[in-house]
């Protein structure tokens, strides 16, 4: 078997999720979506479209910031990337606070996109390496973006997968709930159970995530890697050995 | 017509305290050396609205004890992590928050610039962020049936102030992509640019530059600010100084190493 990254694991895992789209949109703090969508250009020759935020090579857009979300308002961008400080098991997102909002004991940066984008996105791949109690929780303290709305409200896009550190979950939109598709190498069904706050379903026997093939690490270490340092040069100086660029 | 003032330090001199004060993003065009020149003047009690997320520029005028309300979709130093000061201050209730997401933002500033009331959008309905926004409504859609939407009223700020790559002696600033550096000074009742460098010439005479150009005409005040987003980057001109923001992430974990941070990158600038 070839040796990989953890990184690299989960941005294959996502490559397969993204599927067969036309535009792929990745926001702030997000290397491994990122890595997967480049990668995943790169093997479709120019498809799907990429746009990787606070790029200038990876992105389109000439209408300053609101055209992504303008763009994503009328259904032109396919997939999009959330994480939280916390999930839920109804796939509701938090990425403000920890207690009470007027008084947090935690406060994380924000909920950037979220309060929007989780709504009008058809496919919302959740990510979040930490995979813990304290990060999967029964509920959360704040919702930036919940996993579902009644039924009046416009609503054509939302969660559809969560990549962790130790596995993939499905989201089954009408029924608000998680299913635990595979689970990563070198970490058990036992391990995801004890480490998640919320229930979830699974099959009887859970599938092992396939390793990455050898043609998609060189893509994301050959050719993907020098693209990735625009925009996150320590992640890719950290996982990918790219070189920082001098102080000037 | 709009001036140009012979420092940073002047340029800023006449956004008052207490200001509405519109910022951009992180990648477009952060005027970090105008932010010094406010903390060092000792601005206070600025209504500082992040259009849409600010990183260190958010983070260090909050520090400095500059902002008494803070309008934004998120405050972080991106790949250095949380900005240490802003969430001290929340934890510390020392600014009032007005967390928002991105696009509300936007549409917000959009409104502004179309002198209307309030604009709708889509998303944010069974959110917390609505639930503490009192100054937003949901209305049933006139137009449509059982369909509720969010107005947001027009944030219209007192001033812009923004850095980029160049502008020209009438004051036409050339911003290139950053389209929204375009909103902001539309919105504002003032605008305030630092420029890497000044142009010889009238962008407005070069077509391929006058798309790209925030006219003269919503601009108030010019100034020259070379490297003027250091420590974050310009794009299209330098990237992020990381050495720099990783010392920042270090000394800015407690009050005292963000005060030792200011005396030798913000006030000691005066002397020199």
């Amino acid at each position: 078997m070839t040796d990989f990254r953890p990184e690299e694991l989960l941005a294959d895992v996502i490559m397969r999720l993204i599927g067969e789209v036309r535009h792929v949109a990745i926001g702030n703090a997000s290397p491994i979506p990122a890595t997967a969508a480049l990668a995943l250009r790169e093997r479709g020759g120019g498809k799907p479209y990429v746009s990787l935020l606070g790029s200038r090579k990876h992105m389109f857009f000439t209408d300053g910031g609101r055209e992504l979300f303008d763009c994503a308002g009328q259904g032109r961008i396919d997939v999009f990337f959330l994480s939280g400080g916390e999930i839920d098991g109804e796939g509701n997102i938090n990425l403000v606070s920890i207690g009470d909002y007027a008084q947090p004991s935690v406060r994380f940066p924000g909920s950037f996109g979220s309060g929007y984008l989780y709504y009008v996105v058809p496919k919302v791949i959740l990510f979040r390496l930490e995979h813990s109690r304290r990060t999967l929780v029964p509920k959360v303290s704040f919702i930036s973006a919940p996993g579902g709305n009644a039924e009046n409200v416009h609503r054509p896009g939302g969660p559809v997968a969560l990549v962790t550190n130790r596995c993939l979950f499905s989201f089954d939109r009408p029924r608000k709930r998680f299913r635990l598709e595979s689970v990563h190498p070198g970490h058990t069904v036992e391990d995801v159970i004890e480490n998640t706050g919320f229930d979830f379903d699974r099959p009887g026997e859970v599938p092992v995530t396939p390793a990455p093939s050898a043609d998609t690490l060189r893509l994301m270490r050959e050719v993907v890697a020098p693209q990735l340092a625009e925009v996150y040069p320590q992640f890719a100086a950290k996982v990918f050995g790219v070189k920082l660029p001098a102080a000037s | 017509m709009p001036t140009i003032a012979p420092s940073v330090d002047e340029a800023i001199a006449s956004i008052p305290d207490g200001a509405m004060l519109v910022v951009p993003r992180e990648s477009s065009g952060v005027p970090m050396e105008a932010t010094r020149a406010l903390i060092r003047r000792g601005v206070k009690r600025l209504h500082l609205v992040a259009l849409p997320t600010s990183s260190l520029q958010a983070e260090m005028l909050i520090g400095a004890g500059c902002v008494d309300t803070l309008e934004t979709s998120a405050v972080s130093l991106g790949e250095f992590g949380l900005a240490p000061r802003f969430t001290a201050a929340i934890l510390g209730k020392t600014i009032r928050m007005k967390d928002a997401t991105c696009p509300a933002l936007y549409a917000a500033m959009q409104a502004a610039e179309k002198g209307v009331p309030f604009m709708p959008l889509r998303g944010l309905i069974g959110s917390d962020i609505l639930r503490h926004r009192p100054d937003w409504r949901v209305i049933d859609n006139p137009f449509g049936n059982d369909d509720p939407i969010v107005l947001l009223p027009a944030i219209k700020p007192d001033v812009a102030l923004f850095h980029a790559g160049m502008a020209d002696r009438a004051g036409n600033v050339f911003i290139g992509r950053d389209r929204e550096l375009t909103t902001m000074a539309h919105a504002a009742a003032r605008t305030i640019a630092t420029v890497e460098k000044l142009y010889d010439g009238n962008l407005m005479d070069d077509p391929a530059l006058s798309a790209g150009t925030v006219p003269g005409f919503y601009v108030d005040t010019v100034a020259l600010a070379p490297r003027g987003a250091w420590p974050l980057p310009l794009l299209d001109h330098y990237p992020a100084d990381g050495a720099h923001l990783a010392e920042y992430v270090k000394l800015a974990a407690t009050p005292e190493g963000f005060a030792r941070y200011l005396d030798q990158h913000v006030h000691a600038k005066q002397a020199a």
